[in-house]
């Protein structure tokens, strides 16, 4: 020991800096990231229908009465076709499921519900991705719980993942 | 075949690596633990088997040298030299293997298969090689080696002792980090069945930069690895004085210059790549790259007052652990998926817990050694407040606050997620508010130094030769003030330091004979001007920058700055792997001939992303900078134009201060090798 402890100043600075470190590596990894739009009304939009036999949507659907989850997705996206079982449960479970297909063909549409099932009750198509991002989105597949007057409550960046699906069903629930 | 060859070179390079470790223990081991206060031991005490090997590996006596006969009697000790360039030549062996399988593009190598493609032009396909977490880890390690390597090759200033003490430390490091890659990250890991095409890279890295600047930046980054290794090795053998901080001083230059070349260029890269016509984003990444560049200033500044002074001897050894710890912080920081950055790499908390434990060893282990050995160094030369070494002091705390200003801003949002539990982020504002006042100041000092005697220095004569600046400096202030009223306080206030740090940094040229002034003044006095060039490039862009966001049909006509911009029309364009639309702007500077710019908006197919492709005209006083961005329903295109005046010398700055280093750097080891001519002569 030199007997200076100034001296163990930058060790104790480290050792500090590392407990952060180690707290930010362990922290659980948080994918409900809050946008500015939680808390803030879905914005006016009408979208056309994106495939046949299924009706378009437009923001009005979103605020009469009935809370819904609104899925951002597109038949290109794998990580889409992954989410599919986990919104199949959630629709089974009795809860409204809208989408809005981002850049999609309706036949490329069509063979991506034919192949994963289709949980929607409406899909929008949002061709140039306008909704999208005026919802604050930046990719798919993306996830909003909406309450019954169209205003937003939640935002899941990424697939809803099986271990999600309890939770998802238990806030659209409360959102009403 | 390749990839097998790779790894197996690879795990050789790891256990010479630990040879290597191994050997330095072995010759230093016994001696170091016999020695109990070794800084006044005779050098007779420390016995390595024999007395005359004692003796030829003490550093008491300056006239000893590697290649002396008396070490010749330590078989171990010779061994270390050799193994440290094998291991080196392994490793780049290893790389270079790497950099095969992606040429080729063998798709039954994972690494390959993700972040390749057969599309790709050649020399994408070759910088994928590093474009990727695992490609990157290899060449770090690749590097660390080759520093080693020059180390054991070069060195000729050290002490025998003391190099192998360094040699020692550099195994040390290395071994952690070839574990990484072997035990965590392994490049060459095999994909069954093969992939018929692999994905490709990341389209924003598909660009010339992309092969320049991370090895650039590594090479200062890595290079930094020789200080931290010099610095173990002079608290374990307690030599830290004058001969040290010499020996040290040109591997922290040669470092110091990479980085500053790998962040200029990174700075400008983003500048044109990222198309959103800023040159600096504070983003962790940047962040972890300017660290280690403060740090290591610091270094460069206090390495040369222990070497021409002996002082600051244990701020020096304290710079130089710092210094390299900022680069495995950044790489901490960039791999560990703990920060959300635009550049992050490899999102993995595994990985991540394990260069934690890596930097947990390495920072504190030599903190701790710091702690234990620094006391026993003897205190250094004093000197007065008023003088050259009490500038570099100034500069030195100014450089570590900014360092400790930068370090903060980026790890605030998780140490504030730790305390409270919110979610924030912390951006430019912050770090400009912050950094902006004390950069200016740092600058001031800069310019002020270099005019200061050493030791002790008069404030009336310095006050003299402090005053053209200082007038020049003060007229810049008061007429900018007066001809552009609305100019903000920081654009101002760098506009006129950087005009007077201009004058100061010229100053040490003045009245002498510039044929007959030595290459490093010439060094340090290009760096210091390049400093100021830069800030006076930065204060331009932030105070004068004209934005023109535009929603535009075809022949439209927009003006931005001195500029007419006439949008001529959109077409598509194609490239080996990707298709684009191509704008054609026909841009014209009052009366004078028209120019064509051609921004592009590209969408590339595998991975499928869009990117801007921005277009830029250079011309004398700025740039005109511009980028196509959607098409939106009505038919009309959005156009981003930027008038930039003066931006380009941000990065003119940036190579100036990298060529003043180079010039000190080839001063320096000029000087060294006529030193040893003489004493050859002599002897």
């Amino acid at each position: 020991m030199s007997g200076r402890p100034i001296l163990w100043a930058p060790l104790v600075a480290f050792i500090l800096l590392a407990a952060f470190l180690t707290y930010g590596l362990a922290k659980p990894d948080d994918t409900n990231i809050t946008s500015k739009m939680v808390g803030a009304a879905v914005p006016p939009f009408r979208l056309p229908p994106a495939t046949p036999g299924m009706p378009g949507l437009a923001s009005a659907d979103l605020a009469a009465g009935k809370p819904h989850l609104v899925n951002i997705f597109a038949s290109w996206c794998v990580p889409c076709a992954a989410e599919a079982p986990q919104l199949r449960a959630i629709a089974d479970a009795g809860v409204p499921i809208v989408g809005i297909a981002v850049r999609d063909r309706p036949e490329a549409l069509a063979d991506f519900l034919h192949r994963y099932g289709n949980p929607y009750a409406r899909i929008g198509s949002d061709n140039a991705s306008q909704v999208q991002m005026a919802l604050g989105s930046s990719g798919v597949p993306e996830t909003f719980v909406v309450d019954g007057r169209g205003m937003i409550r939640r935002q899941t960046i990424g697939p809803i993942n099986p271990q999600d699906v309890a939770d998802t069903i238990a806030a659209v629930q409360a959102a009403r | 075949m390749i990839a097998e060859a790779g790894l197996a070179a690879l795990w050789l390079g790891a256990m010479l690596c630990a040879l290597q470790l191994v050997l330095a223990v072995a010759v230093l081991g016994p001696s170091s633990r016999n020695s109990p206060s070794s800084s006044t031991s005779p050098s007779s005490k420390r016995t390595l088997g024999s007395p005359a090997a004692g003796a030829a590996l003490s550093s008491r006596d300056p006239s000893v040298r590697w290649d002396d006969e008396g070490v010749e009697e330590v078989g171990l000790a010779r061994l270390v030299q050799p193994v440290a360039v094998a291991q080196a030549v392994l490793t780049a062996l290893a790389f270079a293997a790497l950099i095969a399988l992606f040429v080729r593009v063998d798709l039954s190598v994972l690494l390959v298969a993700e972040n390749d493609n057969s599309e790709k032009p050649l020399l994408y396909r070759f910088a994928g090689a590093w474009g990727n977490h695992e490609g990157s880890m290899l060449m770090w390690v690749t590097i660390l080696g080759l520093a080693g390597a020059a180390v054991a090759l070069l060195e000729r200033r050290l002490v025998p002792r003391m190099l192998i003490a360094t040699l020692g430390g550099q195994a040390a490091i290395g071994l952690g980090f070839y574990a990484f890659l072997l035990f965590a990250s392994n490049p060459f890991a095999r994909l069954d069945p093969a992939p018929p095409e692999g994905r490709g890279l990341n389209p924003l890295l598909q660009d010339p930069g992309l092969a320049f600047h991370p090895p650039t930046l590594y090479l200062g980054y890595v290079g930094l690895s020789v200080a931290f290794s010099f610095a173990i090795g002079a608290l374990v053998t307690r030599e830290v004085g004058p001969a040290f901080a010499r020996a040290m001083r040109p591997w922290v230059l040669g470092a110091w210059i990479f980085l500053t070349l790998g962040i200029t260029a990174g700075s400008y890269w983003a500048y044109y790549e990222l198309g959103w016509g800023g040159w600096w984003f504070w983003d962790p990444v940047e962040n972890a790259s300017l660290m280690p560049w403060l740090a290591a200033t610091a270094l460069l500044h206090s390495v040369t007052v222990l070497a021409t002074r002996d002082g600051l001897r244990a701020w020096t050894i304290m710079l130089a652990v710092v210094a390299f710890s900022m680069s495995m912080v950044g790489t901490f920081l960039v791999r560990s998926g703990i920060l959300t950055s635009v550049h992050a790499f490899a999102v993995d908390p595994r990985r991540g817990s394990f260069l934690l434990a890596l930097l947990l060893i390495y920072i504190g282990g030599a903190l701790a050694l710091f702690a234990l050995r620094v006391g026993t160094v003897r205190e250094g030369n004093r000197f007065d407040a008023v003088s050259r070494e009490g500038a570099l002091v100034v500069n030195n705390l100014l450089l570590t606050a900014v360092l400790g200003i930068v370090l903060v801003g980026t790890l605030y949002p998780l140490i504030v997620e730790a305390v409270s539990g919110t979610k924030l982020s912390v951006g430019p504002p912050y770090f400009n508010a912050a950094v902006g006042p004390l950069a200016l100041l740092l600058v001031i000092v800069m310019g002020a130094g270099p005019l200061m005697r050493w030791r002790r220095e008069d404030v009336a004569p310095l006050l003299r030769r402090l005053a053209p600046a200082a007038a020049l400096l003060v007229a810049v202030l008061v007429a900018l003030r007066l001809l552009v009223p609305s100019i903000g306080l920081l654009p101002l206030l760098g506009l006129a330091v950087a005009a007077g740090t201009a004058v100061a940094s010229v100053a040490p040229l003045w009245r002498r004979n510039l044929l007959r002034t030595p290459l490093f003044t010439w060094g340090m006095v290009v760096a210091h001007l390049g400093i100021a060039v830069a800030l006076a490039g930065m204060a331009c862009d932030s105070a004068f920058t004209v934005e023109r966001l535009v929603a535009a049909s075809v022949g439209q006509t927009v003006t931005v700055g001195p500029y007419s911009v006439r949008f001529a029309g959109v077409d598509p364009s194609f490239g080996e792997n990707y298709e684009a639309m191509e704008a054609t702007l026909e841009v014209r500077r009052g009366q004078g001939d028209p120019a064509f710019l051609r921004p592009q908006a590209r969408a590339y197919w595998s991975p499928p992303t869009e990117t801007s492709e921005s277009a830029i005209r250079t011309v004398l006083d700025g740039q005109l900078y511009t980028v196509l961005g959607k098409q939106a329903d009505d038919g009309r295109w959005q156009l981003r134009l930027w008038w930039k005046p003066f931006v380009t010398l941000i990065w003119f700055g940036g190579a100036l201060v990298a060529l003043g280093g180079a010039l000190a750097l080839v001063g320096r080891v000029a000087r060294d090798v006529r030193a040893r001519r003489r004493e050859a002569a002599f002897a």
